[in-house]
């Protein structure tokens, strides 16, 4: 059987959903075995490749950074994964979405700073003025609830996917599980 | 039994089934092992029909019926779980995640909230509606407990359980649509409500994090609802 081709990535989250996926501990040889990893920020490759089979997503689209990657590997990926809450619902990334964008940077920048106040601008991602779930901004295949989802869980879904089927996650995870 | 009360003979999912004239759908399901999925309905509380989740098909009419409010008939054929009403049952669900700003990981009823696991056992992983993302006050002014907005449901058990149960009334439900909001006294900070005796019961029935102990860390509330069917049976053996 030839390989398939296999990414990962994270946008606005804390990277626990790449550490839930870490967590299928001796599974991950099992698996290496039927995967290629092209693209991920556990390798070291820096381009997303042309083609891939299968992506996980991690994280919320809050910046513009985000949604140009977003959008570049939704049209490089076969299989569209939205791993764990904040690609799913945008969780804690959208506590900010009540606010303004320039309310919620000068509250963690200005207000709550004794030295060097100042609002970063250069060399970092413009917010967008809502942080989205995945689904909102690119066409998604596949869901993954969870905060992170169960090591479990995911590994279940990653096998259902090598076997070419739609994973059914009732019962397996949920959301802030 | 009461002589004059007659028993109706009709069918859920193809299932036959009896019960007395005054009982609903929804109890007559479960007493018979058949899951509906409700949210606002409560043993013991007076149905409302508020949540719309528990809604059932009757053959012969194109109409959906929220089998927590409707009465048996007899002959009746019950359908619970057709693919329209799965279809509506997730829609609702995706209209209350989106209405409000419910964050179940850092939620003080993660892992103990009706709405997560209803969200769970109904198979919603994520709500195609776009989100409200309101703001929402959060009031802290009572001495032992704290009403978070963001995560209600307007499901009303609060102001059922504390006027039927308790009989104080301390809550009530202000606004129309997305601006309704539940209220204590007055629309008075409930640290600062008269008619509050503390009891609790509002807290313990509540299905989200909306109803919380102060003090209560992420996934640290747990409802203890047995009160409500014992309170009832009591009540209902003395008169």
């Amino acid at each position: 059987m030839s390989k398939i081709s296999f990414a990962t990535v994270w946008l606005d989250g804390c990277s626990g959903c790449h550490m839930s996926f870490l967590d299928i501990d001796q599974r991950l040889i099992e698996l290496a075995e039927k995967v290629d990893v092209v693209y991920s920020p556990l390798v070291d490759h820096k381009e997303f490749p042309l083609a891939v089979d299968v992506t996980l997503v991690e994280g919320a689209v809050s910046s513009d950074e985000d949604r140009e990657k977003i959008i570049n590997i939704r049209q490089k990926t076969k299989t569209l994964v939205s791993l764990g809450d904040c690609a799913l619902t945008a969780n804690v990334p959208s506590m900010r979405n009540p606010f303004l964008v320039k309310d919620v940077l000068d509250r963690a920048y200005m207000e709550n700073v004794t030295i060097n106040r100042q609002i970063p601008r250069e060399g970092v991602p413009r917010l967008l003025p809502y942080s989205r779930p995945v689904h909102e901004v690119v066409s998604v295949d596949v869901f993954i609830p969870g905060c992170p989802p169960p090591a479990d869980a995911i590994y279940f879904a990653l096998c259902e996917l090598l076997e070419g089927r739609m994973p059914d996650l009732t019962g397996k995870t949920r959301f802030g599980a | 039994m009461n002589p004059s009360i007659r028993v109706k003979t009709f069918k859920i999912d193809d299932r036959d089934v009896s019960a007395r004239e005054d009982e609903t759908i929804l109890a007559v399901a479960r007493q018979n092992g058949i899951f509906i999925p409700s949210l606002c309905y409560m043993d013991g509380l007076t149905p409302i029909g508020a949540c719309r989740l528990c809604m059932v098909e009757i053959k012969g009419s194109t109409k959906l019926f929220a089998s927590c409010v409707t009465r048996v008939e007899e002959g009746i054929e019950v359908i619970t779980n057709s693919k329209r009403l799965q279809k509506y049952r997730l829609r609702i669900l995706e209209f209350l995640f989106s209405e409000r700003n419910h964050i179940c990981s850092v939620c003080v009823s993660n892992g103990h909230c009706e709405l997560q696991s209803m969200a769970d056992q109904l198979g919603l992983t994520h709500v195609r509606v776009p989100y409200r993302y309101p703001i929402q006050p959060v009031d802290a002014t009572h001495e032992r407990f704290v009403v978070d907005h963001n995560r209600c449901i307007l499901c009303a058990r609060c102001v059922r359980v504390c006027d039927e149960i308790e009989g104080a009334h301390t809550w009530d439900i202000m606004g129309r649509g997305v601006e309704a909001r539940v209220i204590t006294d007055l629309n008075k900070p409930w640290g600062e409500s008269e008619s509050c005796t503390n009891c609790s019961k509002c807290v313990h029935v509540c299905p989200t994090g909306a109803l919380s102990e102060k003090g209560k860390s992420t996934a640290e509330m747990k409802k203890k609802q047995q009160f409500l069917p014992y309170l009832t049976w009591i009540r209902e053996g003395r008169t």
